[in-house]
């Protein structure tokens, strides 16, 4: 074990999965978040919109997602993110997938947690006037957003576990630096364990913090 | 009451089904050990090989073809296993230690390379071949000549694999792309996004060979690496180790190993290195 953290840059893969997971939790917030206020619009094409994009995205498996993004999107379509480096380019696209897998599933959360304001709050916000934009940002979202952050963070624990999926495309992480472990030294369980108490530091303090915060900022009924 | 009941049948249920989970894999122990005894009458072997690599270890239906696959034919023969004695079984590059080390199979042909780091937890007989890292590039390619042709140019490996951290220390300015597979790397060179995939000349001959590829793809032909294949067998049995390295020479003398790289790795074009090839077993430890 001490081999291996002397020998590897387990520290830098880390490091790449941190970099990894908080892009891609943002762009899954981002994401989430319009599609979330996309499904819940008066409007119905909005809604079907909303409705395709968490069915397409959530069903879809991640793996085909990152190498759908390199095999078919760069290289067939030539959609590249950074033309001028190969593993930069990796990179983004697997933060960009990670975003859109998990916006599907940032986007449900919050409508689970829209679905805790009373509905009366709802009618009573359109009848005193708010546009939809009105109540959806001083009624609807706030409420949602703290009803809904236990299981946006799963979700955003699910998304730095699932982060060892872009090693499917090479992107710069732990997984990565596994297989190279792996590879050279065998399969040894120490190496198993190196990488999973990583996780497990990276998860499970995030797991405590988003339990309490959703305790502290529960909407009091 | 009710309840009582009811956990009592889930209880059973779930103690039936983890009854019925170890019977099957008693079944499978045994199917596989009634198609060895088809054929046999001589000792059960165990043989880990690959079931994906064309030209090395194939699995097709219930047939298994490959260099690998032949060597192995050939050894547990003169170790006194018929071919119906041996059961095949599934070796990926990262499980191949384990396997060997729980003794869930005798003996490894997986296109196994002797490095001193894997000496540590396992012993190695032979080696039956000695391969190298190569190129695999275009049909119409002819920019790419070798290793020292790759600077800026796209090249492809697997993840984690030996080849592609090689790659790294002998052309530095090389964009690597990696993936999961070759396979992918190989849809990705035919679609032009890359331009080279790099790793054992042996592996890439068989990409080439696959008939949906055939005539565009090319392997360079120049060596940057050399991988000798061995046997990886329980770590410190160097009896069993004699055993292989005889029946191996045998195998040559007799032009039996001659005829098996032709018909493996000779459809593919693939040249076989003569300087190095065949080798000569390294002393067992």
């Amino acid at each position: 074990m001490q081999e291996i953290l002397s020998d590897y840059d387990v520290l830098a893969a880390f490091w790449g999965t941190i970099k990894l997971s908080i892009l891609g939790t943002i762009g899954a917030l981002i994401l989430g978040t319009i599609v979330a206020v996309l499904r819940l619009s008066p409007v119905r094409v909005f809604q079907w919109i909303g409705t395709w994009y968490v069915n397409t995205f959530r069903n879809i498996p991640l793996t085909l997602l990152m190498v759908f993004s390199i095999l078919g999107l760069t290289f067939i379509l030539g959609l590249q993110l950074n033309s001028e480096d190969i593993s930069s380019n990796v990179f983004r696209w697997a933060a960009t997938m990670l975003a859109v897998y998990h916006g599907a599933f940032i986007c449900e959360a919050l409508r689970s947690g829209v679905n805790t304001v009373p509905v009366g709050q709802a009618e009573a916000a359109r009848a005193i006037g708010l546009t939809f934009g009105q109540s959806m940002r001083h009624v609807l979202l706030p409420q949602a957003f703290r009803g809904s952050i236990a299981p946006i963070g799963s979700t955003i624990i699910a998304l730095i576990k699932n982060s060892t999926v872009a090693a499917v495309i090479g992107a710069g992480e732990a997984a990565n630096l596994m297989s190279v472990v792996i590879e050279n030294e065998g399969s040894r369980f120490s190496v198993f364990l190196v990488f999973a108490i990583g996780f497990v530091i990276l998860t499970l303090p995030l797991g405590l913090f988003f339990t309490s915060l959703s305790r502290r900022l529960a909407v009091k009924r | 009451m009710k309840v009582r009941q009811f956990s009592a049948i889930i209880a059973a249920s779930v103690l039936t089904l983890g009854l019925a989970a170890c019977g099957d894999s008693a079944d499978d122990g045994g199917a596989d050990a009634g198609s060895g005894s088809t054929g046999g009458g001589g000792k059960a072997v165990k043989i880990g090989i690959k079931f994906d690599q064309p030209g090395l270890g194939l699995k097709e239906g219930e047939n298994y073809t490959g260099l690998d696959v032949d060597v192995a034919k050939y050894v547990a023969k003169e170790l006194g296993s018929e071919e119906g004695d041996i059961t095949w079984v599934q070796a990926p590059s990262a499980q191949r230690e384990t396997l060997i080390s729980t003794g869930q199979v005798d003996m490894i042909f997986a296109t196994y390379s002797i490095t001193d780091k894997r000496k540590e937890t396992v012993s190695f007989a032979g080696p039956y071949f000695i391969a190298g890292q190569d190129l695999l590039v275009r049909a119409d390619d002819t920019s790419i000549t070798g290793s020292e042709a790759l600077n800026g140019k796209k090249l492809c490996s697997v993840t984690g694999s030996t080849s592609a951290q090689k790659v790294k220390d002998v052309v530095p300015g090389v964009q690597l792309q990696e993936f999961g597979t070759y396979s992918e790397c190989v849809a990705a060179l035919t679609s032009g996004g890359i331009d080279a995939l790099t790793t054992d000349n042996t592996i890439l001959a068989g990409y080439a060979a696959q008939d949906q590829y055939k005539g565009k793809l090319k392997v360079v032909g120049k060596t940057f690496s050399e991988e000798r294949y061995g046997i990886g067998i329980k770590k410190g049995d160097t009896a069993l180790c004699e055993q292989i390295n005889t029946a191996l020479k045998k195998m040559v003398d007799t032009g039996e190993w001659q005829k098996a790289v032709d018909a493996n790795l000779g459809p593919a074009g693939f040249k076989v290195d003569t300087t190095k090839n065949p080798p000569t077993a390294d002393a067992c430890s």
